[in-house]
């Protein structure tokens, strides 16, 4: 079963048309990657995977799941990090995992999703202090944490290294990787061209709400007789 | 170059978003104001009046000589029921009965004896003044007589001459007939028992609704919303949610606002008067439905507050969306403060009965006059009121306005039934 099938997507705000008519899948235990400048519509696409957003037309669906028919067990099997997110700043980052926790468990179930939270962001013990008192990278770490503990089919991750230094960067494309090794399916964006290279297994490029190139890194590159993801981009939107 | 950054501050703050609220109100209150009328020239008004004199004596003589004179006089005969009757058709203040040795009791050293018979219409503040200017009549009448009492002889006994006269009053007030009260004591101890309540549901509606806007303006401009949108979890158990927990929240920060509150309205209590004595008492069930009314306007209020926190970018425009809400109980305040529901224009009645909060600050007073109907319809009108706002709240989480500020009429006035089974 593919973990995510995406037909034809159109999306308006107003008159503005945001994605036009887009299609991809996302198969399961794989990470699959939009790339395309800041507006291309990448945010849209994860936005209304995630159930966030209407369809003006075409389908979705999500391990079978259609949306927005389906939205509510498509939210079951799914975790969204938005690019830029925060946790509520009034609680302790033990105490956000465990607001998070309890929509996925109870009992044994629930406390093994908040231990597997505390491994994730890694946070020792600055996890009993306010979210208010953390930095940027600890904020993503927390966050990250957030998203992948509640082992979810398919894990959607805008930007997830966004604003991070390079040690942070790095140790959240490790936590990804693991993830996906455990099972997860994961559709993540970026502008990172690099990352997507190395974290990706398919990669779509997306430009002014189409996509332009889809396929493996090196299907990309050899096809567009690109050094790298970038030459690629900008062969493909010429 | 401090012009310029004059300028910048202006043009962020002075937007059509915080204009258009500060408009409204001063045109509702505006309005209510026009509609309520002015105290000034009421109180210039001549009260409407009927006389019965029984006695017609030379002091009752003065007596309805002054009144006459400074009251609109519409019976002037010997029959009390006859003058009660047609002071009521007029829409009259007040029958003063003068009874037989009125004026012997006075020439016995003895004060005479007036019976006023109230016809009260309501028991806001603005309905006492036409009994205030009875009041008034009453002091020209004793005058008259202490004048004309100074003027005849010296061996009256002092006390006499500055109280010539004494009132036995009887009012009559929606149905009851309270001896032993005036309408401005009835007025006054009326608006003393439905003072609190107001201010207790304008600030509990204001705490309560500020914490839900801004809760909605903090998930935003701490971008958690998306996530908790993303959650397992229904659409409608979120608003549920919200709404619940600011109403604690609102209830915890009026209970301490109402402790310093009840402290200091105490310190103005003054009427040791029995209400149990004069029928007015309220029962177990009375104040079983006060706190019906109470809890069902709260909803109300924040299942509002909840559809215009949808409204809310960041923190701070959380704020600006609160004045609303703040301007609503404070025009439910005033106006159930001042006036009673059933003396104000039709289009205030209207727009009274409209707004939530108004039911809870008017049902103590409306259960002493067994009103039933009033307080059991605000109950049922608010409840139907909350469910809407929910519907309406759980319609627009489901739609992208919550995300991008726009909505796509197709995902919020969709298909029934869709928004609230997500």
């Amino acid at each position: 079963m593919k973990a995510v099938e995406v037909r034809e997507l159109v999306k308006d705000y107003g008159n503005l048309r945001a994605i036009n008519g887009i299609s991809f899948e996302v198969n399961e235990g794989e990470i699959f990657g939009l790339i395309g400048p800041n507006g291309a519509g990448k945010t849209t696409a994860l936005r209304v995977i995630a159930t966030l957003l209407q369809i003006t037309s075409g389908s979705v669906t999500v391990f079978g799941y259609e949306i927005p028919k389906e939205a509510g067990e498509v939210r079951k099997i799914i975790s969204y990090l938005p690019e830029e997110a925060g946790a509520y700043k009034n609680l302790t980052g033990k105490e956000y995992l465990n607001f998070i926790a309890k929509f996925f468990g109870e009992g044994e179930k629930f406390q093994n999703i908040v231990q597997r939270g505390l491994e994730i962001g890694n946070l020792g013990e600055r996890i009993n202090d306010k979210v208010d008192t953390y930095s940027k990278g600890m904020t993503r770490r927390l966050l990250v944490g957030r998203a992948l503990m509640v082992n979810p089919r398919l894990a959607i991750l805008d930007e997830p290294t966004s604003g991070l230094d390079v040690v942070n960067a790095q140790e959240v494309r490790r936590i990804i990787n693991s993830s996906v090794e455990a099972g997860v399916a994961v559709l993540l964006s970026s502008h990172n061209m690099l990352e997507v290279e190395l974290l990706c297994h398919r990669i779509a490029l997306i430009n002014d709400g189409r996509i332009v190139a889809s396929g493996t890194a090196t299907e990309l590159k050899k096809g567009y007789d690109a050094g790298n993801i970038e030459e690629v981009f900008v062969k493909a939107i010429k | 170059m401090i012009g310029n950054i004059i300028k910048k501050e202006f043009k962020e703050l002075f937007t059509l978003s915080t204009l258009i609220p500060i408009v409204v109100i001063a045109i509702v209150f505006g309005f209510v104001g026009q509609t309520i009328g002015n105290i000034g020239e009421r109180m210039e008004e001549k009260p409407v009046i009927g006389i019965v004199d029984m006695d017609d004596g030379a002091f009752s003589d003065i007596a309805m000589a002054v009144l006459i004179e400074k009251a609109e006089v519409i019976y002037n005969g010997n029959d009390a029921e006859e003058g009660l009757e047609e002071v009521r058709e007029e829409n009259g203040v007040a029958l003063m009965v003068i009874p037989e040795n009125f004026s012997q009791n006075i020439y016995a050293n003895y004060p005479g004896e007036i019976e006023i018979y109230w016809i009260m219409k309501g028991a806001g503040m603005m309905d006492s003044i036409s009994s205030g200017v009875v009041e008034g009549l009453i002091q020209a009448v004793n005058q008259g007589i202490s004048s004309e009492l100074i003027q005849q002889d010296s061996s009256f006994d002092p006390a006499l001459v500055l109280a010539p006269t004494q009132r036995v009053e009887t009012t009559f007030f929606k149905g009851k007939e309270i001896e032993g009260l005036s309408s401005s004591q009835l007025g006054n101890i009326l608006s003393s028992q439905s003072i609190v309540i107001p201010v207790v549901v304008m600030m509990l509606i204001i705490m309560a609704g500020a914490s839900v806007i801004s809760s909605m303006g903090l998930e935003k401009e701490n971008k958690t919303l998306e996530t908790l949108l993303t959650l397992p979890v229904r659409r409608s158990h979120i608003v549920i949610g919200k709404i619940v927990g600011s109403a604690l929240v609102g209830m915890i920060m009026a209970a301490i606002y109402m402790i310093g509150f009840s402290r200091y309205m105490s310190s103005f209590q003054i009427s040791d008067i029995n209400l149990a004595d004069f029928g007015l008492a309220l029962g177990m069930q009375d104040y079983l439905l006060i706190g019906i009314s109470l809890f069902t306007a709260l909803l109300a209020g924040l299942s509002l507050c909840i559809v215009l926190g949808t409204f809310a970018k960041n923190y701070r425009s959380a704020q600006t969306l609160v004045f609303p809400i703040t301007a609503l109980a404070m025009i439910s305040m005033f106006i159930t403060m001042f006036k009673d529901f059933d003396t104000i224009p039709a289009v205030l009645r209207i727009l009274v009965f409209a707004i939530p909060f108004s039911h809870p600050m008017m049902a103590m007073r409306a259960l002493m006059l067994d009103n039933y109907p009033l307080v059991i319809g605000g109950i049922a009108y608010t409840a139907v009121f909350t469910v809407i706002m929910i519907v309406v709240a759980v319609r627009i989480f489901n739609s992208d306005r919550l995300l991008t500020g726009s909505v796509q009429k197709r995902a919020v006035w969709g298909k029934l039934g869709w928004g609230l089974r997500r």
